[in-house]
């Protein structure tokens, strides 16, 4: 079976310009959703805060539980119903938290034992981040991702060149940029397995990038009198049918993970799905493209005919 | 190549498959001889997947400062009455800073002196002339005052790690972070609120006189007699519940504390069938009890735990024998608890949660079967994409898939690395990733043959060609699967292991163990076609 035909030639960087053009809008309106928002939704376990999810036994209402935390002070902390509708489950989140022994937990059980039967629900999950904690995660995370960054220039200016890398990171911050921009308009939160999301499709994306790279290499050593842009075409044609079978491939068991993994891993997964969709596309319309700009832009010793 | 070195890469392989069942074996059943059982492990599951709950404390180290400061001013008022150095006030500020104001500022000198050999852990912070008279700010000094932070962090390590063990939990951790936090994980706790006030209750037991010959009413209104402090006492109905708060006024000074004690017990009243807990002092402390009790009888003796007054019994006669109890309104599990905290002692300064983490066990099983469900099915999706698209050749990296989870799994055991839900997620991501390895060197093989290669010559270039790309993008998802580790904490951290342990292994199988089965075919069968 073959999608792709062999022997393909479709003309990728002459779509350059309308990729670019995509990619900016699409950056833009990333950057506006957070500005507009304020900056990325953080989840307790950056902004602080406790939640805790509560299964009921019985059909109840988002509005009863609200009525019932009240009298405690926490009528107006988010509460909304997690996973699938007839689970009756809901999450109970609010930005307090409290570092004492007998916490805000054991109080938030205790009101609801008024409202219901004590058998009649169940604390699942309870996760109570202080603020220094937050902000250590915080700070940590944007961390992670910067020395993630680094340690990919390094390496793949050691196997390439310079101009590779920058266009391997210009790809995967474009990926992450959008990723977390496609959140924010979603309203989704920032938590700390999205931040695994988010580095795990920048391996991804770079794994894409660099199997291009290496096919523009190879051609480079084999044809030097044709231009680098019919290269880098060629190139990303080639590995075109290996490109979109990979995503199909790994489409498929985060799509599984996805409608089956579960409440709690679902916006993981999500960011994973989103990632990896505009992953497979930025590594062949920015990352080989953008090599090609900063050709342009500065050449590189060895001259080739434009 | 020749037949022998198949051999030789088949047995290799072999030798990994055996070694990986070997380890994974004890995870998917209980029957096994105790030889093999005994030396393995079964997979170590997260917090998140059999429930438990995650615990970060903060010790208030700088408390400990303090009650260091406030036993030094002690120690040094009585030096200077001793030495008749005349002063107007000594009394500790907040936080551990000791003011004094001398009555005369030709005692500064003697006063130094003192300080010079009998206190060496005090430093003069500053000081200043307020009406003639001089007012030293007096600190511990800094290093003194870091060991005493290193101390008391070491030995609520070691208190809470006593509590725990004697509460029971199975297979706990309890790690110190930085300079004064601690990290505890409890697998499998029932009621973590029950667990976090065992392990974080203070419990210093004093033992102080009641102040009977001053007004109660007067010190409530304000004018707490020098030398005496309120604390409060709780008595709850019998009949409404409702609880009442009981007023004490007590003499502050600490007769005997719980570091007297050498056990603690729950015992049940003969007459109520209340619960208590009995204490036994040792010797020393036994000695003290029997003074102290001897040279206030008929008078009221308060015991105090954490600041709270549990009962203030009146003496009746001289107690020998070392011999006290503790009672006031415990339910049974409540008195055992406070037996352990007083068995395994106080901690040296009071703790604040910072983060805490639990996932009931009903959760965890969910996680843990809609885990296998989608590795279940992703894999089975992936492999019938791949058989469709390559025929033969996608069985081949069929096979390797297996095989690279059964890797997965079997190292995820060997190293005893903890599986987690993101982690059990990562293992879905590399089944979907590791089929990427094949798609590379196949695409290849299918260029070449396209060529007009012979199968022979097709296979060996596509593998070749293919190497160093994939090796190149693989150790970019492993720099970012290596940093995730470093940063991660518990179920992050194990999706990064399983990602990098997916990695290597998806490595291992896509490349070597599939050119072996192809190498088996074209050079051992001599096949002509490759069915790709």
């Amino acid at each position: 079976m073959e999608i792709i035909k062999p022997g393909i030639n479709i003309d990728l960087v002459g779509k350059m310009k309308i990729a670019f053009a995509a990619s900016l809008f699409a950056i833009i309106v990333s950057v506006a959703s957070l500005i507009f928002h304020g900056g990325p939704n953080l989840g307790i376990d950056f902004a602080g805060g406790t939640l805790v999810q509560i299964k009921f036994s019985q059909e109840t209402s988002a509005d009863k539980i609200r009525d019932a935390l009240q009298v405690i002070g926490l009528g107006n902390s988010i509460i909304q119903r997690f996973g699938y509708h007839d689970n009756n489950e809901f999450l109970i989140k609010t930005e307090k938290s409290s570092s004492a022994l007998k916490g805000l937990t054991s109080k938030i059980e205790e009101t609801l034992n008024a409202s219901y039967n004590k058998d009649e629900f169940e604390i699942r999950r309870v996760e109570v981040v202080g603020p220094k904690v937050g902000k250590d995660l915080r700070e940590k995370g944007m961390l992670a991702m910067l020395y993630a960054v680094i340690g990919i220039l390094i390496y793949v200016t050691w196997r390439f060149e310079l101009r590779y890398a920058v266009g391997a990171i210009i790809a995967l911050l474009h990926d992450v940029l959008i990723t977390v921009g496609v959140f924010s308009l979603m309203g989704k939160e920032f938590t700390l397995p999205i931040i695994a999301a988010l580095l795990t499709i920048i391996g991804y994306s770079l794994n894409d990038t660099i199997v291009v790279y290496d096919r523009i290499r190879e051609n480079i050593k084999g044809a030097r009198k044709k231009s680098l842009k019919d290269i880098v075409n060629s190139s990303i044609n080639q590995v075109l049918s290996r490109t979109v079978l990979t995503s199909a491939t790994t489409l498929l068991v985060v799509l599984a993970l996805f409608i089956l993994g579960g409440a709690v891993i679902h916006d993981f997964a999500f960011a994973l799905l989103v990632g990896i969709l505009i992953g497979t596309y930025s590594s062949v319309f920015i990352a080989s493209p953008t090599v090609l700009v900063w050709e342009s832009v500065s050449p590189s010793k060895e001259k080739r005919k434009k | 190549m020749s037949d022998k070195n198949i051999k030789l890469r088949g047995i290799a392989t072999l030798v990994i498959i055996a070694a990986a069942l070997f380890f994974l074996m004890p995870s998917l059943t209980e029957k096994l001889p105790s030889v093999w059982s005994d030396n393995t492990e079964k997979i170590h599951l997260g917090l998140d997947l059999q429930g438990g709950m995650h615990l970060v404390l903060e010790v208030e180290t700088g408390k400990a400062v303090e009650s260091s400061m406030e036993r030094i001013s002690n120690e040094l008022k009585n030096t200077l009455m001793e030495k008749r150095v005349r002063f107007k006030h000594l009394d500790r500020e907040s936080g551990a800073v000791t003011t004094l104001e001398l009555s005369d500022r030709e005692e500064r000198t003697r006063f130094e002196t003192i300080l010079k050999n009998d206190f060496p852990n005090l430093d003069i912070k500053s000081s200043e002339i307020i009406e003639g008279r001089e007012k030293i700010y007096l600190k511990i000094k800094d290093k003194q005052a870091a060991s005493i932070e290193k101390f008391a962090l070491e030995q609520s390590l070691e208190t809470i790690r006593n509590r725990v063990d004697e509460f029971g939990v199975s297979e706990p951790e309890i790690i110190p972070q930085g300079k004064d936090r601690i990290l505890i994980q409890l697998p499998g706790i029932k009621d973590p609120q029950r667990a976090i006030n065992l392990i974080g209750k203070t419990a210093l037991l004093e033992f102080k006189l009641v102040d009977e010959s001053h007004s109660l009413d007067d010190a409530l209104s304000g004018n707490v007699p020098s030398g005496d402090m309120l604390a409060y006492g709780y008595r709850v109905d019998p009949n409404t519940g409702r609880r009442t708060k009981i007023p004490y006024l007590l003499k502050k000074k600490t007769l005997l504390t719980g570091e007297a004690l050498e056990d603690a017990r729950v015992a049940i009243s003969d007459r109520f069938g209340e619960a208590y807990v009995s204490l036994k002092f040792d010797s020393q402390g036994a000695r003290d009890f029997d003074r102290i009790t001897a040279a206030n009888v008929k008078k009221r003796l308060a015991i105090v735990l954490d600041g709270i007054v549990h009962s203030a019994p009146v003496i009746q006669e001289r107690i020998s024998g070392g011999n006290a109890q503790i009672t006031g309104n415990f339910t049974t599990d409540e008195a055992h608890d406070l037996a352990i905290v007083l068995r395994a002692g106080a901690l040296p300064a009071p703790v604040r949660i910072l983060e805490q983490r639990t996932v009931g066990p009903s959760l965890g099983q969910d996680s843990i079967d809609k885990g296998i469900l989608s590795i279940i099915v992703g894999s089975i999706l992936v492999i019938l994409f791949m058989v469709m698209y390559y025929n033969m050749s996608g069985i081949i990296a069929d096979i390797a898939l297996f095989l690279n989870i059964l890797l997965i799994l079997g190292a995820l055991a060997a190293f005893r690395a903890t599986l987690t839900l993101p982690g059990i997620a990562g293992i879905v991501l590399t089944i979907g990733m590791a089929v990427d390895a094949n798609v590379l060197i196949f695409e290849r093989i299918r260029e070449e043959l396209r060529l007009g290669k012979s199968p022979r010559a097709a296979v060996a270039g596509g593998y070749s060609k293919a190497l160093l790309t994939i090796v190149d993008a693989n150790v970019t998802t492993l720099i970012a699967a290596l940093v995730l580790f470093q940063f991660g904490t518990g179920p992050v951290k194990g999706f990064a292991v399983t990602l990098s342990i997916g990695i290597v292994c998806s490595m291992f199988t896509a490349i070597f163990v599939t050119r072996i089965i192809y190498d088996y075919f074209i050079w051992g069968r001599n096949i002509q076609r490759v069915s790709i």
